[in-house]
Parts: structure tokens; sequence; C-alpha cells
């Protein structure tokens, strides 16, 4: 925790490195989350435009995804443009999304057979340019795969997001294995904050950044998006020091 | 059927429908009836009766002259927009059939069940009394469509011809009538029959068309369907000394025909909405492809394209001899002035709806849309990727999960009844206490929809485990009045 102040000639210096080895961990155009404790940990403030990002769920939510996806909706919100989701099986419940901020309007779903032709139509969003987000629910993801959809999104600045998703929670071990994506999320739920009537509040999860590229992981208690697809911080976190929230939950 | 079904489609509110309707047409020097409508059967009037006879048997008929020609023209009509909608080969039976060419094109239509009775759908509303059937061969389905007894839609499975075929009676083979007579004289009754008897003695008593009807509708005899091609339609074509088979020759022909056939769309000011392109093989057989687009188009790279991403589905066998591009369906497309300067337009994404559209089948690339029903499985409806933007959303002071499950599943439970939400539930095997929980929130069956709905309850509830799994649940029943539901519990979606 060095970094808390943005240091311009050290942004410099990494830019010119980025440019020495082919532009390939320095994204042009950052989306910051708009909470500050998630921003000043992300390299460069943000999570990258115009590259692959891989989302999954933690616990059941590996085969539900249920969380993962209000997350994806999230991020795919503050986007500007349309937005491609590619589904095997069409379980997405658009109200929902709605209220993670992802109005009806601007997603185009299609129902693609088996992954791989999941991964073959977000790879034709990602080349198209004209999206502003292409999400896919996929199960596998290989090196090669990942390494074509990330090339595919940093030639036309269209954000990915492989939302993976699991038939069996055996599966969700592939998790571990490496891609290409410039960041990987697990996203669990955590019990609602206690509400001072009988009734559940609003979602919390723990977010956690697995890898980052150019970056370090880390891990992060946050309550779920609101109509607009923004992030919240928890009450009992917001009135803390910002340093030692991060100690806690490190060690949580 | 299809001369009665013209005359009352074209006769609109006929009052007089009750009447016995028939058809008269002359044969020789006699008026028989040539058609007679359900109610006319039912009365016991033939098709081939004297008219005097049927007139003495009914006295109120209505008697209307026949028009074979008006019935052939109608069946082109109704064959053309079977062409634009359905698959790119289709033909005329005259005189009351038309036969589809459904290979590679029933899949657009989630398989040929969903064809069939997709095509009964429309056509039964419109007033045609329609039999279906799907075989091998056009023979096949032409023998199956009118001589099935049990049902108006008929699907024979892939090399099961003969078995299907063999009891049907001789007049499904579209002999000639002399020869259908001459059989059923020698007690032939039904093709079964004819199957299993020597061929020499039936070739030589009643000549080769016997035969070769036998082996078409048996599938040993190749039968090409010519297909329908109206007047005005727009069809641009290549024809190649040489065979072609390999797929960079083929993309490059593709290329070439659509240059020339965005010329001729340019010059009548029309944009393509479906392109067939038909693949004529040396072994006469016609390979298509049938490429859909959300929007008229008429530029030649975005249509190369699309038909290039097609060509693996193309088998040249022995090699491709014709090449023909048609624009089945056409409209009007002017050019629009680009917006100002000032404005950003909105990225243009048709081509890549068109794209998916054609790789994954066209219902498979849709928005979803808001429906005002409280019931959530009603409240979203699925439309085309490119309609305009609604501006409208679904009411947000209730909280809706993001995944819904396909269809409920039954949970266990224990609850208190009425209106209380359950102390744990149990999952597919697993167990989850409940903390905290929302709810009731009470969902009335829509009666206007069916008689069942009519007292149907639904009470949502919104819970959360020990562990933060917020799930979508609801019990069928409002818990005192047994006749609102099963008072069974059930998950149906489950919360991020």
């Amino acid at each position: 925790m060095t970094e808390l102040v943005p240091r311009p000639t050290v942004a410099a210096l990494r830019a010119r490195i980025a440019h020495l080895e082919g532009a390939e961990t320095y994204a042009r155009e950052v989306l910051p989350f708009g909470v500050d404790m998630l921003d000043r940990r992300m390299p460069q403030g943000g999570l990258a435009v115009g590259c692959l990002h891989e989302i999954a769920g933690g616990g059941a939510g590996a085969v539900d995804g249920a969380a993962a996806a209000s997350f994806a909706a999230g991020i795919a919100a503050r986007l500007p443009g349309p937005v491609l989701w590619c589904v095997t099986q069409a379980d997405l419940f658009a109200p929902g999304l709605e209220q993670a901020g992802l109005s009806p309007d601007r997603v185009i779903y299609v129902e693609a057979g088996d992954d791989t032709a999941v991964l073959a139509c977000m790879e034709e969003g990602l080349r198209h340019g004209g999206l502003g987000a292409v999400v896919a629910d996929v199960a596998r993801l290989s090196m090669t795969a990942s390494r074509r959809l990330h090339l595919a999104a940093k030639a036309s600045g269209t954000t990915g997001i492989a939302l993976r998703r699991w038939r069996r929670q055996a599966d969700a071990s592939d998790f571990g294995q490496p891609t290409a994506a410039m960041t990987r999320w697990r996203v669990s739920v955590l019990p609602s904050a206690p509400l001072p009537v009988p009734g559940v509040g609003r979602p919390r999860w723990l977010i956690e950044l697995i890898r980052a590229r150019a970056g370090e992981s880390f891990d992060l208690e946050l309550e779920g998006c609101d109509g607009t697809g923004h992030l919240g911080l928890p009450a009992d976190v917001a009135d803390r020091p910002a340093a030692a929230a991060g100690r806690q939950h490190a060690l949580g | 059927m299809w001369p009665i079904d013209r005359l009352q489609r074209q006769a609109d509110s006929t009052p007089s429908a009750e009447a016995p309707l028939i058809l008269a047409g002359r044969v020789g020097n006699r008026r028989v009836v040539t058609a007679a409508c359900e109610a006319a059967i039912g009365l016991g009037l033939r098709v081939g009766m004297p008219v005097s006879k049927a007139q003495a048997l009914v006295p109120d008929l209505r008697i209307e002259a026949a028009d074979a020609r008006a019935d052939l023209e109608a069946l082109e009509r109704l064959g053309l927009w079977l062409l634009q909608r359905i698959a790119p080969i289709v033909a005329v039976d005259p005189p009351d059939g038309v036969v589809i060419d459904v290979t590679g094109a029933d899949h657009l239509h989630g398989g040929e069940e969903a064809l069939l009775e997709m095509l009964l759908g429309r056509l039964t509303p419109s007033g045609i009394t329609a039999r279906l059937a799907i075989a091998d061969t056009w023979g096949a389905a032409h023998a199956l469509a009118r001589y099935h007894r049990e049902s108006t839609v008929c699907m024979a499975l892939p090399g099961s011809t003969a078995t299907v075929l063999a009891p049907l009676p001789l007049a499904a083979l579209r002999l000639p009538h002399s020869t259908g007579a001459g059989l059923r004289d020698l007690g032939f009754a039904t093709i079964g029959d004819l199957m299993d008897t020597p061929r020499a003695p039936l070739t030589l008593r009643f000549g080769p068309e016997l035969r070769r009807r036998l082996d078409q509708a048996l599938g040993e005899v190749a039968e090409p369907i010519d297909p329908l091609r109206p007047a005005g339609l727009i069809e641009v074509r290549r024809s190649f000394a040489e065979p072609i088979a390999a797929a960079e020759t083929i993309a490059r022909y593709i290329g070439k025909l659509v240059t020339d056939l965005c010329t001729a769309l340019e010059a009548r000011g029309e944009g393509a909405r479906r392109l067939d392109l038909l693949c004529w093989r040396v072994d006469n057989r016609i390979e298509t492809v049938r490429v859909r687009l959300a929007v008229a188009q008429r530029d030649p790279k975005r249509l190369t394209r699309l038909l290039c991403d097609k060509i693996p589905s193309i088998d040249p066998g022995f090699g491709i001899e014709i090449m023909t591009l048609t624009a089945t369906l056409a409209e009007p497309l002017v050019a629009r002035q680009a917006s100002s300067l000032l404005e950003q337009a909105p990225p243009d994404i048709s081509d890549l709806v068109d794209m998916l559209a054609n790789r994954v089948g066209h219902r498979s690339v849709y928005r979803l849309s808001p429906v005002t029903s409280d019931v959530p499985e009603r409240s979203v409806a699925r439309i085309a990727a490119l309609s305009p933007d609604q501006g409208l959303g679904w009411p947000g002071h209730w909280p809706r999960p993001s995944r819904l499950l396909p269809r409920p599943e039954p949970i266990d439970t224990m609850a208190l009844l009425p209106d209380h939400p359950p102390n744990w539930i149990s999952w597919r095997g697993i167990r989850h206490r409940v903390r905290r929980a929302d709810g009731p929130e009470r969902i009335f069956g829509e009666w206007w929809k069916r008689d069942a709905e009519a007292r149907a309850v639904r009470d949502y509830f919104r819970i959360e485990d020990e562990a933060g799994q917020r799930f979508w649940i609801f019990r069928a029943g409002d818990g005192e009045d047994a006749t609102t539901g099963s008072h069974r519990w059930f998950i149906h979606g489950v919360f991020g």
C-alpha cells in the first residue's frame, strides 16, 4: 500500500514499458467502479476497457452464476453501447438484470447450442466493434480461446466478460487453469446486513480479484449493484479507515 | 379441399357458409361434382358424382363453377408465400398440393416437428384445410399427406418409406386413372401388394409409368423438384464449364454472384431480406443455402460474408455445375442521409445480428421486452433483436432474481401457515436454514388466460440462508383455501 497517491512519473514510465512490451498489459481506457477502496487497488484505477475479463461465482454460485451475472450486468450497464449476452441455456431473468442497471433495450441475447458456439458468437461480437460489452456464459475456456477473445477485444475496444459457469460444482476446479484474461474475479454471496425490521437487506458480496495482469490480487466485501450498476460500500466498512479495513479482509 | 378453401377465402365473411357447397365442372359431356365441402360430404355427396344427382339429394345446395386455372394461380401464390418463408425449393404439385424440400432448412424453424406445427398454425387460421407430411421422397410425402388416415400431420422416419407406404391405397401413387382402374380389376388394393409383385409382368401390361412412380416413391429413382420461380424474382446465375468443388472457388463465385445481384437490386431500388443460393451438383442434386437478413440490404461485402460463412454446409459431392443466387424476398431500400455532424449516430449492429442469426437460427437472437403480467414467467417476451427501443421497464419496487429457473422446482420446507416464510428449505438435496426473509408478495392467477387460474394464488418470498444465498421461493395457494393451490412450495429463482 505504498501507492496511495497516483504518481505521474510512475504512470508515464509504466506506459513506456507497456509500449515496449507491445501494449499488452496497458489499457488505454479504464472503467472505474466508483468505489474508492476498490479502484485504488486496481492497476490503473479501474477495469480495463477493451479487454477480456473473467468472472465466476463462488460456492454454489459456480453453478447458478446469479451473483456473477449481476456483477457482470453492473459492469456492462456502465459501459456505453449495446450489450451482447451469449448463453447456452436461457435462464437469465431480465427484470433482475434491469435492477442491476442493465436496461432491456440495450441487451441482445444469443442462445447458442454449446460452449464452442457461444465462444464463436462472443468472438464475432467482440470483433464487430459497435457493441459496448459482450458477456458470455461459458464453462470451459482454454488458453487459445481466451487469447483469441482478448485480441479481438483489444482490436475493437469492446470489453469482453467471460462469465464462467459450470454444470457441476466439481467442474469449478477448472477455474484454476490459466487464461489470457486481463483480470479474474470471483463473486460470492455473503449474508446481508441486518435490518432493524424483519427482511432481507441489500445483497452483499465478497469480491475477490484472484488474478490481475500487472496488479495485485485482493478481496473486498461490498454491497451488490444498485439500479445504475454501481457497487456500494457497506456502512460498517465505510466508517473505518481504509487501511484497517484492508488489513482485516486480507486476514479473513 | 383446395378449390373450396380458395372460394371461401375469397368470399370473405360468408353468410351462407352453412349451406353445403359443391363445385361443378365438365368431364366430357357430363356436369360432375369436382369438389365438395365438409358439410356436403357429410350429406353423402361425392367428388365425381353427376351434379343433377347431387341436386336431387340435397335441395338447398350451393353450386359454383370450378375454375381450375384460378385454383392453380392461387396455389402458386401460396407456393410463393412458402418460398419466402420456409425453404428455398418449393414447387406446386397440382391440382391441390405444394411440395417443399426442407433439407437443410428445417433447423431454421427449430426442427421438422416444429416446422410442421408452425405451418399448420399459420395455414389453419387463414382458412386452408392443410394436411402435411414429411418423408424421404416427394412421392412418399405426396401419398402420406393425402391418404394417411390417422392425423393431418404425419412424419415418416428416415428409411421407413417402404413400411409407411405399404398400407396406403394405390391412388396414392400418382398413377394415370386407367392404370389405377386396371390394377383394381386385377385385385391390387394397396401399394404393399404392388411392391410384393414381380415388376416385369406389370410393366408389360401397364407400361413403364407404373414402375417409375413406384420407384420414385421408394426413392430408387431421383425425382428432382423444379423450384418455383415467379416472374419478377431477381435471380443471377453462373454455369461452369468444369464442375467446381473447392471452398475457395465457391467463395470466389459467391462474390461474383453477389455483385451481380446487388447491381440488379440497385436498379430496382430494392434490398434483399432473404437470399437463396442454389448449387446444382453434377449428380442432379441441389445444395441450398438460405440467408435471412433483419433489414433490407444490398451491400455486396456484407452479403458475401454472410453467404461465405455458410460454405461449410455445402456438400459439393462430385462438383457443382450451376450456381444461382436469388433474392427471394426483396423490400424497397432507399438511401438515407447520414445524420448531422453534431449528434453521434448509434452504432449499426444489423450486420452482426444477421451474422449471428444465420449461424444459430433467427429465433435464438432476440431482445427481451416487458409484458404487463405479474406472473414472472409471463412478464418477459422475446422481440426481434433490431426492433425499436421500447423505453419500458419492469416495476422495480420488489427485488427480482438474476437467474430464473426454467420451471419452478418443488422443495421441501417447514413453514407456518398462512403467511410465514419457511424455517428451512431443502433444494436438490441440500438443506438451507432460513435466516432472513421478505414477503409474502401475492400474485393472482390470470383468469383471462385459463379457467384453471381463476382462483390460483402464489405467495412469493425472498429468503436468505445462513451462508448468504438468496432464493426466490413461492407457495402455490394462499395458505388457507385449498382451492387456490396445492400449498406445495417451489423455488423459482436465485438472487445475486
